[in-house]
């Protein structure tokens, strides 16, 4: 079998001293910001990412997808114990987690949420292992209007998925391709919006803009909501479930399992995604709906399996077609431009070693999860008491030597303090800044594919819709777009995305 | 038009602000030579963005005026916090190579943390004390980054 041999490749380089140290690494930097209320995995990727040029292409890669998948384990440990999601991705889990901390039950509910977690790891690894020949067959067919469209698609399920209303995460996504069109017009080598500055020859970068948006203004906001800590201060006790725990978490594992898979590969999708979606299902099916909110273990293990399952899979895309589902796929292109690799179907071809050990080193780094998490679970609750006025300064500190180190200049650090005070104005304005940064990401792709699909239709914008495929994925976001305009669907979307 | 009262001041300056940028990139996209459809100029693609921002924008102001949007007002600015958050920022930048990393961070930990609440001078020095020493200790000694660490006039 092919997947055998792959994996096999995959667990040569996943298993290297080196890379298993970087897993660890990721894993246990991805708990510890999971933990911590305020500062997420994009800042922290971010904040790494220059940092990586130092390393073998796959140690870095690795160590990055574990913080990502890592904070979806520590976001559930904060949510159990302080009722405050220490990432977005967890925020249902404080719905029904924080009631079993507050029967005595924080550590059923930590070890659920890590069983769930593990398990919805292996499955999504395998997912991706599984879907990773097809669809990168499925990318050759591809030419310029199927990627633009396809982007396209990417863009306004992003939008539809963002809090805050439809139109103006369009807006942002619009306004994110055009921040993308400063610098050098690779078609004819002149230069836009670059206004006679050399260090914006080569673009906006896209790390002084995300750490200026989601590290600084981030602070200031959290700055001006003086959240209490409310920490459950028992000792927690007894992490086994017991045996009808199981008879009723086994099911939702599964469910938020699958859920999470498919939600994951989705454009758009990804963690907060699947774990609102999984809460949402649960709710429905369960045989007890009057628990929910009241300390049902169902709504633990579901979520925390989707987001999980949700995080992994969101790599999908990204290696498959070069693609990003989220932001923080969009990251992980900047890492990979680092070291030269352009994601897309090349990657599997060209560096098979990179893409199946990346894929088993998620596995891998499931396993060293589980064992961070429960047994050290009281570790990562003591991290919990450090004041936010001793936290956030050496959040500012990481980021300035971060942004600093991507050039070895200065420029990217006055950059992250435009855009910190551009971030705070977003956050006044309830604007969504994630659909900004994939519109920023995708904006020289869809340019580059759109010019050359006209090029080849000598200018004839029909083209789009004869082919059968990039018609459908049009298709599917004109209906992605009709059905937000539904009234009862749009206030559904309010009430499953209000934060 | 006594009728057009801003209901909803959010949405207002958001469309606000997309219209401002699409105004902007339009204007300056008109430097550019546009081409044609089927051979584009380096002007083409950003002028068709900043109409689709322009017209998102108007829809966004429209709707914020319109009798039956929601009331909604600005939050209230913290231009104090942000001040200092940003403020810290530039203070390194401008200090890194005159001062090197330890007096830059120095200021940065110093100046940042007064956007706090409970902002104390000895928990601010105690904290960039012990950020000063984990950062030599793995940027500069453990990941080899080249930063200049002490103040120029001592090389």
């Amino acid at each position: 079998m092919d997947l055998f041999h792959n994996l096999a490749i995959g667990f040569a380089t996943a298993a290297q001293p080196a890379n298993l140290l970087y897993a660890f690494f990721g894993c246990l930097l991805g708990t510890l910001i999971g933990v911590l209320p305020g500062l997420g995995p994009l800042a922290t990727i971010a904040m790494l990412l220059p940092i990586t040029y130092a390393l073998q292409p796959d140690a870095a890669l690795i160590m990055l997808a574990g913080i990502y998948y890592g904070a979806q384990y520590g976001g559930s440990t904060t949510a159990i114990v302080v009722n405050l999601p220490g990432e977005s991705s967890s925020v249902v889990t404080t719905i029904d987690g924080y009631q079993m901390a507050k029967q005595g039950r924080a550590g059923v509910a930590l070890a659920t949420a890590a069983i769930g977690s593990f398990f919805a790891g292996c499955v999504a690894t395998l997912a991706l292992a599984a879907l990773a020949g097809p669809l990168t067959a499925t990318a050759l067919l591809f030419g310029p209007k199927e990627f633009f469209a396809l982007m396209i698609l990417g863009l306004i399920l992003a939008s539809v998925l963002s809090s805050g209303p439809f139109i103006e995460g369009i807006g942002m996504v619009v306004l994110g391709m055009l921040l993308s069109l400063v610098g050098t017009d690779l078609n004819s080598g002149s230069q836009r919006f670059a206004f006679g500055v050399p260090q914006l020859f080569d673009g906006l970068d896209f790390v002084p803009l995300a750490m200026g948006i989601f590290g600084f203004a981030e602070i200031v906001k959290n700055l001006e909501q003086d959240d209490k800590l409310s920490l459950v201060t028992q000792k927690i006790t007894n992490l086994f479930p017991t045996r009808e725990d199981f008879r009723r978490m086994v099911p939702a594992i599964l469910r938020g399992t699958a859920l999470g898979t498919l939600l994951g590969v989705l454009p758009g999708g990804g963690a907060v995604l699947s774990s609102f979606a999984s809460y949402t299902l649960e709710k429905k099916l369960s045989r007890y709906p009057e628990q929910f909110g009241k300390g049902a273990i169902e709504g633990v293990a579901g979520p925390e399996s989707a987001n999980n399952a949700g995080a992994q899979t969101s790599f999908i895309p990204l290696l498959t077609l070069g693609v990003p589902s989220n932001v923080v796929m969009a990251l992980m292109i900047g890492a990979m431009n680092i070291h030269n690799i352009h994601p897309g179907p090349e990657v599997m071809t060209k560096n098979p070693t990179l893409f199946w050990g990346l894929i088993v080193s998620m596995w891998v780094g499931n396993l060293m999860l589980l064992i961070l998490n429960l047994p050290l679970v009281g570790l990562w609750v003591k991290l919990l008491t450090i004041p936010y006025r001793y936290l956030f300064p050496a959040i500012m500190v990481f980021c300035s030597i971060g942004v600093y180190s991507i050039n070895s200049g200065t420029f990217e650090v006055y950059e992250a303090a435009v855009f910190c005070v551009f971030g705070y104005v977003l956050v006044k304005l309830q604007l969504p800044a994630a659909p900004l940064l994939l519109g920023l990401v995708l904006g020289p792709a869809i340019e580059e594919n759109f010019r050359r699909a006209m090029v080849l239709s000598r200018g004839d914008a029909m083209v789009l819709f004869t082919s059968p495929l990039s018609a459908s994925l049009l298709a599917a976001a004109a209906i992605a777009i009709l059905l937000i305009m539904l009234p009862t669907i749009r206030a559904r979307r309010e009430e499953a995305l209000q934060e | 038009m006594k009728g057009l009262a801003i209901r909803n001041q959010r949405a207002f300056a958001s469309g606000a602000l997309f219209l401002a940028f699409a105004v902007f990139f339009f204007v300056t996209a008109l430097q550019y030579p546009a081409g044609t459809a089927a051979k584009m100029g380096p002007g083409y693609f950003p002028r068709a963005l900043a109409i689709v921002l322009a017209a998102i924008g108007l829809v966004v102001i429209l709707s914020a005026v319109k009798p039956a949007a929601e009331a909604q007002a600005l939050r209230r600015w913290d231009l104090k916090g942000l001040a200092w958050i940003t403020g810290s920022v530039v203070l390194f930048g401008a200090l890194l190579f005159p001062l090197g990393l330890v007096g830059a961070l120095f200021v940065l930990v110093m100046v940042s943390s007064r956007a706090s609440p409970e902002f104390t001078w000895t928990g601010a020095l105690a904290n960039a004390a012990v950020l000063i020493v984990l950062c030599l200790a793995v940027f500069v000694y453990g990941l080899g980054l080249p930063l200049p660490v002490w103040p120029s006039f001592l090389n």
